[in-house]
């Protein structure tokens, strides 16, 4: 039931792009194909959902026994930075096709911000999650990510073919949209 | 290039957040309210310059093969300096931008200045470099930030405004409102811009109309002067 909680919160409720403003700039930028934005979401939930991992343990077994706490930013960062060269070599090495389809959209995330941000909400001490959750949080934090990519791709495609003014054209009309779709994501809020 | 062009680059024609779109995530975020905007444009701005001047001085000992990791590394210790000062001195500030404030380590404006800026260019120009952008941001960021809590909260700078905020609008609070202001101020400054650049272009065209009567002018006369002579 906790876990059922947790996803339902990470996916709708609390959904990482419209109501935390995490992971905002692949959120435009890669936002234009819905191709791309797929391979993008499954790139992010993947590095999401190891990099909670990898930075949960690091913080548990390491920080916090030696009162490091003040290292987390750091720590976590260089974590995820080595960790995404990692997945990527070991990909590449691996599974060819899969590196055809995510290979691009790795390096890019590291400097998303929504990797970092699950990775520091993961250790809060107010949720005080165990580690099979934090996982869980972070795996669908980035599933929620996938969802708003690929529905905001799917009318951004469709905006290409109406007629636009012109100051509104590229990012501004794509923020609107954003914006509607956030209106609709609160429905979800007081759910949990 | 002149130091002032440096500085006036990144605040207005270069605007990190207007024109090149960097860093949105904070620019949404945490503009609920002016004063939260315009603390969080003041810790980019510190991180920003520091970080410049860090990799300004250093670019020539950096291997260029791991740059970036040694950049995210200079970033994110600057970071942890302004967050354990801002723990410190301003307490409420620190609360209110939570988890933004450690997450500026991987804000683009900041990563983009030292790739881009601070790795090709001496001390001070970075530092300029890296005061003009962090500024502009500054100033974009509390742009949003007076709209959003005037029309959301009915108050500006937390003074509430007696009768307005009866009236406030609670959804330019919620995350909808941040993205909806910020599209449309941007489509304004789209439509500033590409007037000035209709101007800019219709005087260029009138002087080289000018300069080509000039010359036809010109060769009537010696002409002239060739068949008087």
């Amino acid at each position: 039931m906790e876990y059922l909680m947790i996803i339902v919160g990470a996916v709708f409720v609390n959904n990482f792009v419209l109501s935390q403003f995490l992971g905002i700039c692949p959120f435009l930028g890669v936002s234009k194909k819905t191709e791309t934005a797929l391979g993008m979401g499954f790139a992010v939930i993947f590095v999401m959902g190891i990099a909670s991992l990898f930075t949960f343990i690091v913080n548990q077994y390491i920080l916090i026994p030696l009162e490091l706490e003040y290292l987390q930013t750091i720590a976590f960062i260089l974590i995820i930075a080595s960790l995404v060269q990692l997945v990527e070599m070991v990909i590449k090495k691996f599974s060819p096709t899969l590196y055809s389809a995510l290979g691009v959209y790795l390096p890019l995330i590291t400097t998303n911000c929504a990797v970092l941000g699950v990775a520091l909400m993961n250790v809060k001490p107010i949720y005080a999650y165990t580690l099979g959750q934090a996982f869980v949080n972070g795996l669908f934090s980035g599933v929620g990510f996938t969802l708003a990519i690929v529905l905001l791709a799917g009318i951004r495609e469709r905006l290409q073919y109406s007629d636009i003014p012109k100051a509104f054209q590229g990012f501004p009309i794509t923020l609107i949209a954003a914006a509607i779709m956030s209106m609709s994501f609160v429905i979800f809020s007081g759910m949990i | 290039m002149k130091k002032r062009e440096i500085f006036t680059n990144g605040l207005i024609k270069n605007n990190p957040t207007f024109r090149l779109v960097l860093g949105t995530c904070p620019t949404l975020a945490v503009t609920t309210t002016a004063l939260n905007s315009l603390g969080m444009g003041f810790a980019v701005t510190f991180v920003l310059t520091c970080s410049n001047i860090m990799i300004s001085a250093l670019r020539k000992v950096i291997p260029d093969k791991v740059r970036i990791p040694a950049f995210v590394l200079i970033i994110a210790t600057f970071v942890t300096v302004i967050e354990m000062l801002m723990r410190k001195f301003i307490p409420d500030l620190y609360e209110s931008l939570g988890l933004f404030l450690p997450l500026i380590v991987v804000n683009c404006i900041i990563l983009a200045r030292a790739e881009a800026f601070a790795s090709q260019n001496p001390v001070l120009d970075s530092a300029v470099d890296g005061l003009g952008m962090g500024l502009g941001f500054t100033c974009s960021l509390t742009l949003i930030g007076i709209i959003r809590e005037f029309l959301g909260a009915g108050s500006f700078f937390g003074l509430v405004i007696p009768g307005l905020s009866d009236l406030s609008m609670a959804v330019f609070i919620l995350p909808a409102g941040g993205f909806l202001i910020f599209g449309f101020l941007m489509a304004l400054f789209n439509h500033i811009f590409a007037k000035i650049d209709e101007n800019r272009a219709k005087k260029l065209e009138a002087e080289k109309h000018a300069k080509i009567i000039d010359k036809v002018v010109e060769e009537q006369e010696t002409a002239e002067a060739v068949k008087e002579g």
